[in-house]
């Protein structure tokens, strides 16, 4: 045990050493807090009681996306004075016993995704029997409604793709590589499905292996290398789109790379020109609205979307939005 | 081998030159000629297959593999496996990035500071495998479950978002990229940094296997832990310095990543311990320890990398990537253990 402690101090003096000697004089965290002078923390615009809310999505561990969502919860749950509760697990059934968990702790409101609506189903009648108001966001907008939910808020995939679809064609391109990094998610199909609905073009599919970065770029690259007609290529996500961009560059491609989904540094592509142009879907908004509603319901009995869903996208980011969007794509809130 | 197999020997064979014979009785013999298969296989169905930039990116795929193939091979050898070894790669990647990002310190410091924090790693599986006895199976399942919490935990706690800050504009990451992310173009074929990488962690992994003590001490502890340590071989040092070898393998493929994409995905690298042991196994190192090479893992990653890029370049219904993955795999494993027997049974 002695050697392990020796070893240890080593390891951290050496540390500390090191840490010392060499610090950056560019970038970093202090450049950071430069940045932001202390966004201050929001306090309650409204003195309505404390109500508590749920949100349960079908988001996997780690992903930018979701991380989004929660932010635009959070913002709209201190505003309203919500107490916010968030859970998520990517398996259906699991999702449910999420949500039954929240009914039994019988919450004022439920916010909850329906990317496997028939899993949640019986979930939520048991919401709707314990008289609980659910909205749901991001995907299930076909069975919000019969679900019976209040309202639905999100981004029709289909749709999304079909705008991406007529960029591409007012951008002239002949044929475009669609890059899947979920085998199965419905949605992403989807997504694709709706491109190659408005494109005039080919459309072509690449399943890739989302949770290795490295398997992503070669296998972009290598289909770009096995087909030089392509001049387009569609990643689902925005961490998949730089990557995309070091493929094309591998490949020797001349290739315009588009994504779905926004983040820091697709914002920084856009504004470079290294990338073509971006589909946001708003995360932030499909958080912040789905708490904001369920406020308006308790306090108000509104409902927006009169039965239809509130569509938060497709909206189409390019590189002239690209430097407004930067500082609110680093914070952490586009 | 006693008296007895070469009584039974064929005839044949033992006519045969004794270079010849040596190389029918090589681990990796199979997996060569799986990967010979393999490679004609796509070259014949795929026509960009063999232009010099595809084998430059099939290269690269396999290298990735390849960097964490090399020290698994080996502690599979010493018996012992490391299911943590797919997340560590991250872990490493996102200790390096956030040290450099919050203490605001050239990212060699955060290159530093993540080598000791997953070498730290790699001996706790060791040294808990040694204190508690439990199987390798179940210690590093337990890592590889912490490692996966840790690595959304600490970057949300620190970052406060699920990926990690740009650390493209810091000092030291040119230098770094060059070292860890870098191209080199021979002949019109793009070789990525990794490949070299790669090639000298075989090397070193094979001088190490055949030329030294601690190589047969690895033999020897996964062949028979007992009499290994009987004899008087340091059961518990050499394991954990296997561990702290897949350690090391993890630091080089993590500061690759995080050199070459500059943002770290906390959520990454779940399910590709399962790819790093089966390169290991195509490339004849046996489950139960005590046989296998480097350079068989060598080829092993070859082969997986050849599948994967290779069903691409021949543009197969993508819906089927999985099931063609699959079959190639097993294919090739059975050629390579077919050959082995083969090699055996006339030795």
């Amino acid at each position: 045990m002695a050697r392990i402690s020796t070893w240890v101090g080593i390891a951290l003096a050496g540390a500390l050493t090191l840490s010392l000697a060499g610090c950056s004089s560019t970038g970093g965290k202090r450049a950071e807090d430069a940045r932001a002078a202390a966004a201050a923390e929001g306090k309650a615009a409204v003195n309505t009681p404390r109500w508590t809310f749920a949100m349960i999505t079908h988001a996997g561990d780690g992903d930018t996306f979701w991380d989004i969502v929660q932010s635009g919860a959070k913002q709209a749950a201190v505003k309203d004075n919500i107490r916010f509760l968030y859970s998520h697990d990517d398996e259906g059934q699991q999702q449910a016993q999420l949500v039954d968990a929240a009914v039994d702790k019988k919450v004022d409101g439920i916010i909850v995704t329906l990317a496997k609506p028939d899993a949640v189903k019986a979930s939520l009648a048991r919401a709707r029997e314990a008289g609980i108001p659910v909205v749901t966001v991001n995907s299930g907008s076909a069975e919000s409604k019969e679900f019976g939910a209040l309202t639905h808020i999100g981004q029709d995939e289909t749709v999304a793709g079909e705008a991406v679809g007529e960029e591409l064609n007012g951008r002239g391109r002949e044929k475009a590589l669609c890059v899947l990094h979920e085998q199965g998610n419905v949605g992403h199909e989807q997504r694709c499905d709706g491109v190659a609905k408005t494109f005039d073009g080919t459309l072509v599919r690449l399943h890739v292996n989302g949770t290795s970065m490295p398997d992503v770029q070669s296998a972009i690259e290598a289909r770009l290398q096995s087909d030089p007609g392509l001049d387009a290529v569609v990643t689902l996500g925005a961490p998949y789109a730089d990557t995309a961009v070091k493929a094309r560059e591998g490949a020797g491609s001349d290739a315009e790379i588009d994504t779905f989904d926004l983040n820091a540094k697709v914002a920084a592509g856009l504004e470079d020109g290294s990338l073509g142009f971006a589909v946001d879907q708003q995360p932030y908004l499909q958080g912040y609205q789905a708490v904001d509603l369920l406020w308006l319901y308790r306090y108000n009995a509104d409902v927006l979307g009169g039965g239809r869903p509130v569509l938060t996208g497709p909206q189409i980011v390019t590189g002239d939005d690209a430097a407004e969007l930067r500082e609110y794509t680093r914070r952490g809130t586009r | 081998m006693s008296a007895t197999t070469s009584d039974t020997a064929d005839e044949r064979f033992l006519r045969l030159p004794s270079p010849l014979r040596r190389l029918l009785s090589r681990p990796e013999l199979g997996s060569v000629v799986g990967a010979i298969a393999v490679f004609c296989c796509f070259a014949l169905v795929a026509d960009s297959f063999l232009r010099a930039s595809s084998l430059g990116t099939v290269l690269y795929a396999s290298s990735v593999i390849g960097i964490m193939a090399v020290p698994v091979a080996l502690l599979m050898i010493g018996g012992e496996f490391d299911l943590s070894a797919g997340v560590l790669v991250t872990s490493s990647a996102l200790v390096s990035s956030m040290f450099s990002y919050q203490a605001t310190a050239n990212v060699w410091v955060g290159v530093g500071v993540s080598l000791l924090v997953t070498l730290a790693v790699g001996a706790f599986n060791g040294i808990m495998l040694a204190r508690t006895r439990l199987p390798s199976f179940i210690v590093t399942l337990g890592t590889f479950l912490m490692l996966t919490g840790m690595n959304l935990g600490f970057t949300k706690l620190i970052s406060g978002t699920v990926s990690t800050k740009t650390v493209a504009d810091m000092e030291g990451f040119t230098s770094a990229r060059a070292l860890f992310a870098s191209t080199v173009t021979v002949g019109g074929m793009h070789i990525k940094v990794t490949v070299l990488w790669w090639l000298a962690l075989v090397a070193v992994g094979s001088w190490i296997l055949l030329r030294t003590r601690a190589g047969n001490w690895i033999f020897a502890v996964g062949g028979n832990e007992q009499a290994a340590r009987a004899v008087g071989v340091p059961v518990t040092r050499t394991k954990t310095v296997l561990y702290m070898g897949v350690a090391l393998g993890a630091w080089i493929c993590g500061q690759h990543l995080l050199f070459s994409y500059d943002v770290v995905q906390s959520g990454e690298g779940v399910g590709n311990e399962l790819i790093y042991i089966i390169a290991a196994v195509i490339g004849g190192c046996l489950i139960t320890g005590g046989h296998g090479s480097a350079a068989g893992s060598a080829v092993g990653a070859l082969i997986f990398g050849m599948t994967s890029k290779g069903i691409v370049f021949a543009e197969w219904n993508p819906d089927w990537f999985k099931f063609f993955l699959g079959a190639m795999l097993l294919l090739a494993t059975l050629l390579n253990t077919w050959v082995r027997r083969r090699a055996e049974a006339s030795k």
